[in-house]
């Protein structure tokens, strides 16, 4: 069976600040519709590498390709998404309304002057739809559960159509029947909407059930492939100190 | 009312309304990015630089509102560039540049020595003495700041809410940035005609803040923050004129009083 297309190719990245090593020599594929999970102890890069992949940092070596294109040379960035792991940490009297912060999504698919259009406004309905927070799109975010917030930023991430998603621990501070519930939801996008995703995660419980590729970096690349992959990896059973039961275990 | 109509045929009165109006209302619409992106104190610290181009109009006998304007749109961007390059708070970038603003006034007022008067109306506004060219340039200047941020304001909505995302989307917001500090320095320099250079930066924190306290969205947020800032100028223009009042003390005291009143709302609806 072939290999679908790579969607980012991640070759020979390295990245230093002040002299100090962040990322070393970090190589590998992403393909349409995997949906993995990017995992490591806090300080392990998994964010900057993100940030890399997103052109938001540029590598000390190495290069980055996004859909073929280096990243620098890349701009269809309507085809990205992308929810930062401080997308929750806005001042909560921030008056913007949930249609709005949808709203901003569709900009990377506009030319000046990006005026909201009765178009955009059926595809913000749809966004929220598709999250299950259409009742809500007149409250302003600050009101809202954590979760929800949550919700409302997928729904950002998803309103232009994107190819794939970046989610930074999206699920911080959030409880567990949510956590389960906003999981359930990425599965479905991934499943239905063909959407590749990259998520970055602390949480080990939705390896159980939910991704099909695992990376696990500290500073360097210690492990990447499948699910049953991982599971199999000794190197990963010592490296979890037994954990392995819960992570392996599908339903 | 006939004192009102009287009041309202003084052309002086009618130069000051229409002036008033245009550049409360900029002062307001980008008072709310500014106050919501921590950047409140930019228009004081670029109120301070505008010292040293309204010394240096007076000193070298040219119009010190164009020599104020590029004065500031330079500290602007020298403040943006100082905060990137040197990795500095935002505050402290302001504090530097507009002491070393307010520094440079000093030292050309001083070797100058003979305007004293002059700089008076600039430092404490003088919205009643304003001329008709300068009502005209008020006009201009302030569409010209309302337009673009119509233009550019899902940018500047995106920019403000989540900077690494708008960023992610392809947005220049480095660019962005320094087209906002230059639309802050041309909105300060138009301001200073009305309350002066040491309460500038009143509108255009006060009616931001006052509507920030119930807005439910970010366009509510615009559109009080403006109804604030025009309420502010009437009522300030119409109280200084019948009590004979300092004009921009009084616009300033009664934005205070609406952000009170709009506070005491907000805890209102909280109980």
């Amino acid at each position: 069976m072939n290999e679908p297309r790579p969607l980012i190719v991640v070759e020979n990245v390295s990245l230093y600040l002040k002299g100090l090593p962040i990322l070393k020599d970090v190589s590998f594929n992403i393909s349409a519709g995997d949906f993995l999970a990017l995992i490591g102890p806090n300080g392990s890069g998994k964010t900057t590498l993100v940030r890399l992949i997103l052109g938001l940092l540029k590598p000390t070596t190495g290069r980055v390709f996004l859909m073929g294109k280096p990243v620098e040379q890349f701009r269809e960035w309507q085809k990205i998404g992308y929810v930062p792991q401080k997308a929750t940490q806005f001042d909560s009297y921030f008056p913007a309304s949930v249609k709005e912060v949808v709203a901003m999504g569709l900009l990377s698919l506009k030319k000046f002057p990006r005026f909201i259009t009765s178009k955009d406004e059926a595809a913000i309905e749809q966004a929220l739809e598709a999250v299950d927070m259409q009742d809500l799109k007149d409250r302003r975010i600050g009101e809202l559960s954590g979760g929800q917030q949550q919700r409302v930023f997928i729904a950002r991430a998803i309103v232009n159509g994107p190819d794939i998603l970046f989610l930074d621990e999206p699920t911080t501070g959030v409880d567990a029947e949510t956590q389960t519930r906003f999981y359930d939801m990425l599965a479905e996008l991934n499943l239905r909407r063909k959407l590749t995703i990259v998520l970055i995660t602390h949480d080990f419980g939705v390896l159980t059930k939910h991704v099909n590729k695992v990376a696990c970096l500290n500073q360097r690349l210690f492990f990447h492939g499948t699910h049953a992959e991982f599971c199999s990896s000794e190197f990963v059973q010592d490296l979890l100190h037994g954990e392995h039961h819960l992570i392996c275990h599908r339903h | 009312m006939p004192i009102m109509e009287n009041f309202l045929t003084y052309i002086f009165i009618q130069r000051a309304l229409w002036a008033g109006f245009f550049i409360s209302f900029a002062c307001a619409v980008l008072g709310v990015f500014l106050v919501l992106r921590r950047d409140a104190m930019l228009g004081h610290g670029l109120a301070h630089v505008t010292f040293t181009g309204v010394a240096l109009g007076l000193f070298l006998y040219i119009t010190p509102t164009l020599i104020a304007l590029a004065v500031a749109i330079l500290a602007a961007l020298g403040m943006s560039k100082l905060k990137m390059r040197t990795g500095l708070y935002g505050d402290t970038a302001i504090g530097i540049v507009s002491s070393l603003g307010m520094a440079l006034g000093i030292i050309i007022v001083t070797l100058a020595g003979s305007f004293n008067v002059d700089l008076f109306g600039y430092l404490f506004g003088n919205i009643l003495a304003i001329e008709k060219e300068e009502v005209w340039l008020a006009l201009i200047l302030a569409l010209g700041v309302l337009i673009t941020v119509a233009f550019f304001y899902q940018e500047f909505l995106f920019l403000t809410f989540d900077p690494e995302s708008a960023q992610a989307s392809g947005i220049q917001v480095a660019r962005l940035e320094s087209f906002m500090a230059i639309l802050a320095a041309i909105t300060v320099v138009l301001a200073m005609k009305v309350v002066g250079i040491l309460l500038v930066s009143a509108l255009l924190v006060i009616p931001a803040a006052a509507a920030l306290q119930v807005a439910k969205s970010f366009f509510q947020a615009m559109l009080i923050s403006a109804m604030v800032a025009l309420v502010s100028v009437l009522g300030g223009l119409v109280i200084a004129f019948f009590l004979d009042w300092p004009v921009s003390g009084t616009i300033v005291s009664v934005s205070a009083i609406l952000f009170f009143l709009l506070y005491q709302m907000r805890r209102q609806r909280r109980i």
